[in-house]
């Protein structure tokens, strides 16, 4: 072996589980699936090529109102979770000192050692009509008889945010730590209110990790499951349930595979859209996340 | 209504927990004035600039500006801009955003300010650049959009908080003479804090001498250096030889020393104590081949060359002398029968007693 080939192949070596991983776990899967979704059943067992799974999402209004919802309300759980991390994360990049801080970002993680199924039910005891918060309600008179919380869109929506917001405080807290005090001092001194420098200065510095930490929330939004479908019940109509229904309860597979694919172009269009939007490359955006 | 002073501190007082930062200091600044505070790092210059800006508040004590006491009016309110150590410049925003800023804050329209901005621009040389990203100036660039960023807002009292510390020697120098020029066309007050004798030499009208969250000595450069009120002011501005010593005489202001070694030199001082302090600048140290050239001069004495520091303008000679531990500073003469004198030369030296400042050690 010559001199110049060995580093060579420790690279390959080296690079050698990413790219199985990436290969084997991601492109492989996803490319059977592409393939899969423009098979159509035309008898049992039997299967041609068409674009029918992609025609049955357009003209039935339930896949397309569910993809609809599904789009929505991962785009409004996102913004209330920015809404919700930014005075937390500017309290600890900015104000929190040494322990404080780090103490701090171990109470955002803390939550995140137990599974997500386990948080849901969590909250399904809080929100449920024999739950903590309706008996409180009761106990105190401002309800007569038990209240039921769980089951609706706030339920889904609260359940999902509390599910984004370490992924959205940790980036935006990257960001806004490396705001130089100077900057933000000038600011106040050449006559800026609090108001205009957060608006000129601070929001536009945190600009690529309010990016970064939205994408990812909404990737996990978009793509949750059990939180919807534990806090919605038959109300949360999420798209992955769809997914799920026509993979495992249905059988269907070619017309699960086409909702995946089309779940996919939604995240990444949304994404695209946020990123040309704000005026971001997704280069400065992963280096913030 | 004019106002003989443009700032006034009365007794201002800053203590961090039972650690005075600042130390019952008063001063005024007469409007058009280049006021520096020259101090050593840790002495409380920074925190009186911050208190002056408004980030910080004061224990005890007034701060006036044109006669209206600051005291409860935050930074944002304060006819005070002031230009950063690391110049601050705002790194999301363009060069004329940048000088822009101030007046949108006030309310000025946008169009109204971008205009004013680039007029302001074109003042400090720096025409044309206002769509440029303010990362991609030069220092001395950036410098000066730092220093029209303030007076674009025509500020009663500029503050500058060690603006040139980041600059190269020789950019350094070269804005020493800008900041100067800039404060004499736009004739505004400017408050300068540096730890740079030679920065607060070249462009005060005053200096304040700050040690220990006191002020030493207030006074013109030539004051200051001619003329030190303290030993710590007689060290810390310019260059000097300093001796320990015991007062043997004393009257009318002339003052005799005697070195531990025994020798005795004559100085200028009104010293109550034994323990004294000596200093004499190494320019009034007078260097000769034959001690007949000296014969006037109160303080004679012989040695040898023990090193020559060549540094241009600034050079000096260190001379061993006899009664001396340490070696005299002298100044390397640069033209004469002593300009070419190498280590081991034989020399002479001598100092009037005008020259050698006697205090209390």
């Amino acid at each position: 072996m010559s001199m110049k080939s060995a580093p060579r192949l420790t690279l390959y070596l080296l690079l050698a589980p990413a790219i199985l991983w990436l290969g084997l776990l991601i492109v492989l899967p996803h490319v059977e699936i592409l393939i899969l979704s423009f098979s159509e059943r035309v008898a049992p067992r039997v299967y041609a090529f068409g674009f029918g799974n992609y025609l049955e999402f357009f003209t039935e209004p339930l896949y397309w109102r569910t993809f609809a919802r599904t789009a929505i309300m991962s785009i409004l759980v996102t913004a209330l979770t920015l809404v919700l991390a930014f005075p937390i994360a500017l309290y600890i990049a900015r104000v929190a000192r040494g322990r404080a801080k780090a103490m701090l970002l171990l109470l955002c993680l803390l939550p995140f050692w137990v599974s997500e199924l386990v948080r849901t039910l969590g909250w399904m005891m809080l929100l449920r009509e024999t739950g903590v918060i309706s008996y409180v309600l009761r106990a105190v008179g401002l309800a007569d008889q038990p209240v039921e919380l769980l089951y609706n869109d706030g339920a889904v929506i609260l359940g999902l945010v509390y599910g984004g917001l370490l992924f959205m405080i940790v980036p935006l807290a990257n960001a806004l730590e490396s705001l130089e005090q100077a900057v933000v001092e000038a600011g106040f001194d050449l006559g800026g209110s609090r108001w205009t420098v957060l608006r000129r200065i601070v929001i536009p510095h945190a600009m690529p990790g309010i990016v970064a930490g939205s994408i990812i929330v909404f990737m996990l939004t978009v793509g949750n499951f059990a939180t919807p479908v534990l806090l919605g019940g038959k109300n949360g109509l999420w798209f992955t349930e769809q997914i799920y229904a026509q993979f495992i309860t249905r059988f269907n597979w070619p017309q699960g595979a086409a909702f995946g694919m089309l779940l996919l172009l939604l995240s990444s269009a949304i994404v695209w859209a946020g990123l040309r939007l704000t005026g971001q490359s997704l280069g400065t955006t992963l280096k913030q996340a | 209504m004019a106002h003989s002073t443009d700032l006034d501190l009365v007794n201002i007082v800053k203590r961090f927990g039972s650690h005075a930062a600042v130390n019952d200091v008063s001063f005024s600044v007469a409007p058009g004035e280049f006021f520096s505070i020259l101090g050593p790092s840790g002495c409380g210059k920074t925190t009186l600039m911050r208190m002056i800006a408004g980030f910080e508040h004061p224990t005890s004590g007034d701060i006036r500006i044109r006669g209206r006491s600051m005291i409860g009016v935050p930074a944002n309110k304060r006819p005070v801009n002031m230009v950063f150590q690391s110049l601050a410049l705002f790194p999301m925003m363009s060069v004329g955003e940048n000088v822009a800023y101030g007046l949108i804050c006030r309310g000025v329209s946008r169009a109204e300010a971008a205009e004013r901005a680039s007029r302001m621009l074109e003042r400090v040389g720096l025409k044309g650049f206002g769509e440029r990203r303010v990362t991609a100036l030069s220092g001395g660039q950036r410098q000066r959009v730092a220093i029209a960023r303030c007076l674009v807002l025509e500020p009663t009292l500029v503050l500058l908080d060690e603006p040139l510390g980041a600059l190269d020697l020789k950019l350094r120098e070269h804005m020493k003479i800008e900041l100067k020029q800039l404060q004499a066309t736009f004739n505004t007050t400017f408050a300068y804090i540096t730890h740079d004798q030679s920065e607060a030499l070249v462009m005060s009208d005053r200096i304040a001498v700050m040690n220990q969250g006191r002020f030493e000595q207030v006074g013109s450069p030539r004051e200051l250096y001619h003329d030190p009120a303290t030993p710590f002011v007689a060290s810390f501005v310019g260059e000097a030889n300093k001796w320990r010593g015991e007062a043997t005489s004393a009257a009318g202001g002339s003052i005799a020393v005697r070195l531990p070694t025994g020798a005795v030199i004559q100085g200028q001082g009104t010293v109550a104590d034994k323990e004294t302090l000596a200093f004499v600048r190494p320019e009034a140290i007078a260097l000769a081949q034959d001690s007949s050239a000296l014969s006037g001069l109160p303080n004679r004495f012989e040695g040898r060359v023990s090193a020559v520091l060549f540094d241009g303008a600034n050079s000096s000679l260190l001379i061993d002398a006899d009664g001396f531990e340490q070696p005299i500073r002298a100044v390397l003469p640069q033209a004469g029968p002593l300009a070419g004198i190498r280590v081991g030369a034989p020399v002479h030296v001598g100092w009037t007693a005008n020259a050698m400042k006697v205090f209390a050690a």
